[in-house]
């Protein structure tokens, strides 16, 4: 018997709040299948499961925080059990989408659904628990399928007088202290264990943001693609030949990973930061990489982000250039071991062959961890993911 | 589609993308970007809901003129038909 135990999305959550049950008992399970959401100081998340079996018991109630560690199902494995009857509720493939909706008591009944998350606002949902509102019974507005606030209210009906709106505040208030402590702890901790050094060099755009524009030219408006979509998959392309920037810093020692994850930091609007991981962002097609930057962004503001997600990065880089600074010196994610910052894009002048120009350039910087490689690696690091900025056509597959 | 008109879609649409900015309180000659504080994603989603909200799809080329609230409301009414 396996136990499911709360788990550890990113090094900087203690606890978590089971938000709701997607299987019941009976349910056959593989690895990488939704099972549960899970609130956390920072967001929603939807954990996967890391083994194929059947779900035998629950032995957690929604609205129950625990610590990370604590058992929160069991489960059989399959392989012992052929033809385990499921419950004739179930459907196959794919699973029911009926859900029993949220009781405005707060017990959300234990029902099957995997891919289908919902596009809504944080607010939305907070909302939607406060005014016991099935956000599956709630059609969007007009935006693109995302349930907003506006919607949950209508669904909700007129408003009882007073309270609700004050909730919201304090429970929204309860939410940013909670994340500014699970940030400031991490932090604390990269800067008390690692020893952080910091580089930069001015990287010259104007070569990779001309072709960008050319291939933009050709795109519907959905499909253009960002400069910073390039700018990480430089980076991952990059971190290929230099494995002491990307991996974990664990148990005393380096373990180097194979994949490059980057996690993208998405500064969610009203504050707070998250960092959740662009799988395999060295090896996808460029129109990939803006197409999962673009659902990794969209997801990390509507709390919809996978468990996976949360722990998998392995070397982290920041567009904060995008809001109008020239450089970030960054604080490294534990127990990550280097970042890549990346300042604004603007008119500088630059001189080529002694003769003054002017180019589209941006400062990026790398803060790398001195346990696992020097500031001549960095170096070469840094002047590495300019090289492949020189070359984007090098980027595109 | 009149002014009027385009500037309450365009609101919506960037109200959908920042609820929590007082846009009654925006400049309309003020950098949008700044002054709802957009990023690039945020900037492409917003135009991209404007070419489903209104048919007008616009080039990037043409971004400069939609740097504030008053040049792509005016853009977009004089694009629309």
């Amino acid at each position: 018997m396996h136990e499911f135990r709360m788990p550890s999305l990113g090094a900087d959550m203690v606890e978590g709040t089971l938000v709701e049950w997607l299987v019941r008992p009976g349910d056959i399970v593989h690895r990488g299948d939704l099972v549960a959401t899970i609130d956390t100081a920072k967001s929603a998340i939807d954990v996967e499961v890391f083994t194929d079996g059947r779900i035998e018991r629950l032995l957690v109630d929604p609205g129950a925080t625990v610590a990370v560690g604590t058992p929160l199902a069991l489960l059989a494995p399959t392989g012992a059990q052929a033809e385990v009857p499921t419950p004739a509720v179930r459907a196959p493939e794919p699973p029911a989408k009926a859900r029993a909706a949220r009781a405005p008591k707060g017990r959300a009944a234990a029902t099957a659904r995997q891919e289908d998350w919902l596009a809504a606002s944080p607010l939305a949902r907070r909302r939607a628990r406060e005014l016991g509102v099935d956000l599956h019974a709630v059609h969007p507005g007009h935006t693109a399928g995302v349930i907003t606030v506006a919607d949950v209210v209508a669904a909700a009906g007129p408003p009882e007088p007073q309270a609700p709106a004050q909730a919201t505040q304090k429970e929204s208030t309860d939410r940013g202290a909670a994340m500014r402590a699970a940030i400031g702890a991490l932090m604390a901790r990269s800067k008390r264990e690692i020893p952080h050094y910091y580089l930069q060099l001015s990287m010259d755009l104007e070569t990779a943001l001309g072709w960008l524009e050319q291939v933009n030219a050709e795109r519907a408006v959905a499909d253009r693609i960002l400069p910073a979509a390039l700018l990480i998959k430089a980076t991952a392309r990059a971190a290929r030949e230099f494995p002491d920037m990307n991996g974990f810093f664990v148990d005393g020692g380096f373990v180097p990973q194979e994949h490059v994850h980057v996690g993208v930091a998405v500064s969610l609007r009203g504050g707070g930061l998250i960092a959740p991981a662009l799988h395999d962002a060295d090896a996808i097609p460029l129109e990939d990489v803006m197409a999962r930057m673009k659902d990794l962004v969209a997801r990390a503001r509507s709390g919809r982000l996978r468990s996976s997600e949360m722990s998998d990065p392995t070397l982290t880089v920041t567009n904060l250039g995008d809001q109008g600074v020239d450089l970030v010196q960054g604080v490294i994610y534990p127990p990550q071991v280097a970042l890549v910052g990346f300042g604004r894009i603007v008119d500088r002048p630059w001189a080529i062959d002694r003769m003054l120009t002017v180019r589209r350039s941006t400062i990026a910087t790398l803060a790398a961890d001195h346990r696992v490689s020097d500031g001549h690696r960095g170096g070469l690091y840094l002047a590495a993911i300019d090289a492949a900025l020189q070359e984007p056509e090098g980027l595109w597959t | 589609m009149d002014l009027t008109a385009t500037n309450v879609t365009v609101l919506a649409l960037i109200a959908e993308i920042a609820p929590e900015v007082d846009l009654t309180s925006v400049d309309v000659d003020a950098d949008l970007r700044r002054a709802v504080d957009l990023d690039s994603l945020d900037f492409q989603n917003l135009v991209e809901s404007v070419a489903r909200a209104t048919g007008v799809e616009i080039p990037e080329i043409d971004y400069p003129q939609i740097r504030t609230l008053r040049g792509l409301t005016s853009y977009v009414a004089a694009h629309s038909r």
